[in-house]
């Protein structure tokens, strides 16, 4: 199992590294230089100049890159364009919103989407099973941002059940869980389609396993079948896609934290990007992509303590 | 007395292209304390039969007419709720493809105190009684091993485990689906040779499913020779091996020239195919295939008795039957 874990984690090592590398060059091709932001257009070229060299900009590319790793591990982001503050403060400081959001999400609906896909594969063809299967593909169709709009109009306008905007008082727990109830339908409603399909799927393949039929032939209770033997198997892909899927719930989270005014990453990115705050979209970026990769990684380890095949190496 | 008497049972699977008649009019019988073996071409019904006797069916499988009696009870009017009280006690399985037989991500002995949740031992007890099984079907260090996984095990192994696993319960009658197939051959005898001991021990009735005539020669007592979903012939092994009443068994025997001391892997091949089960031939199933077919086959012939405990569906038998 250690091994497994050490393999896994130097394997998220290398993948941060590329990931970082590539954004960083990514970000050098966004049309647009930071000095001209910075200084206005009419600035002198001593002036530019120095403040190139202040950021760096004035040294080969490969160089900068090295150096941004330096800094990166020394959790040095750089500094905030017009605050001067420090670009990890900031980013951090917006870390939990998102996360919160995030894990809010995934949590009620992998445990509903589970719930139904159980549901589903044991009722089979029943009218339970079309339903849940229409209404699943119904929410899997429809983008996070269109739940946003609706959700807000509905329930925080006209119903006024939930608060339109903002992550509540930061002291009060129930303020806050009040504020996070219709962000995270929005983002989770089209996961529990999915995550109900995928169940659904890998719980019917699973049951016309072999071990199942050996299982049923010692007589053993259905409900210990479904739950202890079938569902076992079947949820190992699920925990795969959720891990993947926090990138697309990430990705989800920016249209969200702008129709609910969140306070966030998603929020942060999209703010620093028209702004041309090179520095803070870098570190939300990067600070986004370390989230998915922990979270790819996680799913994994959570696999291998779910699968001894994948613990063995086979 | 017959433990398992299976009477006139005939199972269709519903198609696309109409009922597929994989069991017609079955009629046999598993003598008490005896191994019986069903041998026939893959294909014949063989898993159909075993999965109606326990009702463990496709879901496309449906029961058009018959009985299965138990110890004298029909099985096939019994609810779901009582053939679940049977499974595993009474009756337990062993399958054909151990790789498949046991859930991966489970260890062994967790899948063996499991299937013992209607003992009211403690949990210690059922480990020491999986312990106990493992060591009788012959696998080594069973203690430690009740602490790995099933890929950890070879085939071989899976299968001893599966048989551990199916006399823990002592019932008293063992369905083994072809057990030893996926194995090979120096394997194969050991278990077979491990059976026939633990059956002697336990003193349960054994059905043994196989396409291996050597097997069945070697492990049963007595056997039913099966045909695109009829029975053909039944008798002691003796009588149906050394004088075969029906044209297809004689004709598996004649491709198998060492007859059943060679061990072929798999059932001889004899000229021709099975009729189609969804179109049925009018007569004699075996008919397309008999090379002493005559007149009267057009009519569908009815179990002969050849001698006494040996019969056989052939009218050729009907003809010689002592009146
Ligand atoms: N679920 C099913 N649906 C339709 N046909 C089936 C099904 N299962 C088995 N059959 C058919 O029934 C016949 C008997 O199959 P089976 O009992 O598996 O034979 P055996 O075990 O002797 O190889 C075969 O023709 C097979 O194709
Ligand atoms: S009944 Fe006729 S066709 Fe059928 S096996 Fe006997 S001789 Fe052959
Ligand atoms: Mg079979």
């Amino acid at each position: 199992m250690l091994s497994y874990i050490l393999r896994r984690l130097g394997l998220s090592a290398a993948i941060t590294v590329l990931a970082v590398a590539l954004l960083f060059l990514i970000i050098h091709m966004i049309p647009g230089d930071p000095v001209s932001t910075i200084l206005g257009p009419k600035a002198s070229p001593e002036l530019r100049a120095a403040l190139e060299a202040r950021m760096g900009l004035d040294r080969p590319l490969p160089v900068q890159i090295g150096l941004f790793f330096m800094n990166m591990l020394r959790g040095d982001l750089g500094l905030d364009v017009f605050s001067n503050r420090p670009v990890t403060q900031i980013v951090l400081g917006q870390v939990p919103y998102t996360l919160v959001l995030i894990l809010v999400s995934i949590l009620w609906s992998a445990v509903l989407g589970i719930a139904l896909g159980c549901y589903s594969a044991v009722n089979r063809n029943s009218l339970g099973d079309r339903l849940t299967g229409v209404l699943s593909v119904s929410v899997i169709a429809v983008p996070a941002f269109v739940v946003s709009l609706y959700s807000l109009l509905i329930f925080a306008v006209k119903l006024q059940w939930f608060p339109a905007i903002g992550a509540g008082a930061p002291a009060d727990w129930g303020d806050q869980l009040h504020h996070l109830v219709l962000p995270s339908l929005a983002i989770g409603l089209s996961w529990v389609g999915y995550i109900a399909r995928l169940v659904r799927a890998s719980m019917l393949e699973v049951m016309g396993e072999g071990h199942i039929r050996t299982a049923r032939a010692f007589g053993l209770p259905e409900r210990q079948i479904t739950y202890g033997y079938a569902l076992r198997l079947a949820i190992l892909p699920t925990v795969t896609v959720i891990g993947v899927g926090m990138g697309f719930l990430l990705s989800a989270a920016v249209f969200t934290e702008i129709v609910f005014s969140r306070p966030g990453l998603g929020k942060l990115v999209i703010d620093s990007i028209t702004t041309r705050n090179y520095p803070v979209v870098m570190g939300s970026v990067l600070v986004s992509t370390l989230i998915f990769v922990a979270s790819t990684t996680l799913a994994d380890i959570v696999n291998a303590i779910l699968d001894p095949r994948i613990r063995a190496g086979k | 007395m017959a433990v398992l008497d299976i009477r006139d049972l005939s199972v269709s699977y519903a198609t696309p292209r109409g009922a597929l008649k994989a069991l017609r009019d079955v009629t046999m019988k598993v003598p008490e304390g005896k191994i019986t073996g069903i041998v026939g071409e893959s294909g014949c019904g063989k898993s159909t039969l075993i999965s109606a006797i326990i009702r463990l069916m496709a879901p496309n499988a449906k029961v058009g007419s018959g009985e299965v009696r138990f110890k004298g009870e029909d099985l096939l009017s019994r609810s779901e709720a009582e053939m679940r009280a049977l499974r595993g006690t009474e009756i337990s399985m062993v399958f054909q493809d151990p790789m498949q037989t046991h859930n991966p991500v489970l260890t062994v002995g967790r899948q063996m105190i499991d299937i013992q949740y209607r003992d009211k031992l403690s949990k210690a007890d059922k480990r020491k009684r999986a312990t106990e099984m493992l060591a009788l079907v012959g696998i080594p260090d069973p203690q430690a091993r009740l602490n790995q996984y099933p890929f950890e095990f070879s085939g071989g192994m899976r299968q001893r485990i599966a048989i551990a696993m199916a006399l823990m319960a002592k019932p008293s009658l063992l369905i083994a689906d072809e057990p030893t197939t996926a194995l090979d051959a120096t394997l194969e005898v050991q278990i077979i040779k491990r059976l026939r001991e633990l059956q002697d021990e336990i003193g349960c009735s054994i059905l043994f499913i196989s396409h291996h005539l050597g097997v069945i020669a070697e492990l049963c007592d007595e056997v039913v020779v099966m045909y695109a979903g009829e029975v053909v012939e039944s008798g002691t092994v003796r009588d149906v091996f050394h004088n075969p009443a029906h044209p297809y068994t004689r004709a598996l025997l004649e491709c198998d020239p060492g007859h059943i001391k060679v061990r072929t892997r798999n059932l001889p091949t004899i000229p021709g195919n099975i009729p189609d089960l969804v179109s049925l031939p009018t007569g004699c199933i075996f008919a397309d295939r008999c090379d002493v077919r005559y007149d009267a086959c057009g009519a569908r012939p009815v179990m002969a008795t050849a001698s006494s405990g040996h019969q056989a569906a052939c009218h050729l038998i009907a003809e010689k039957e002592p009146a």
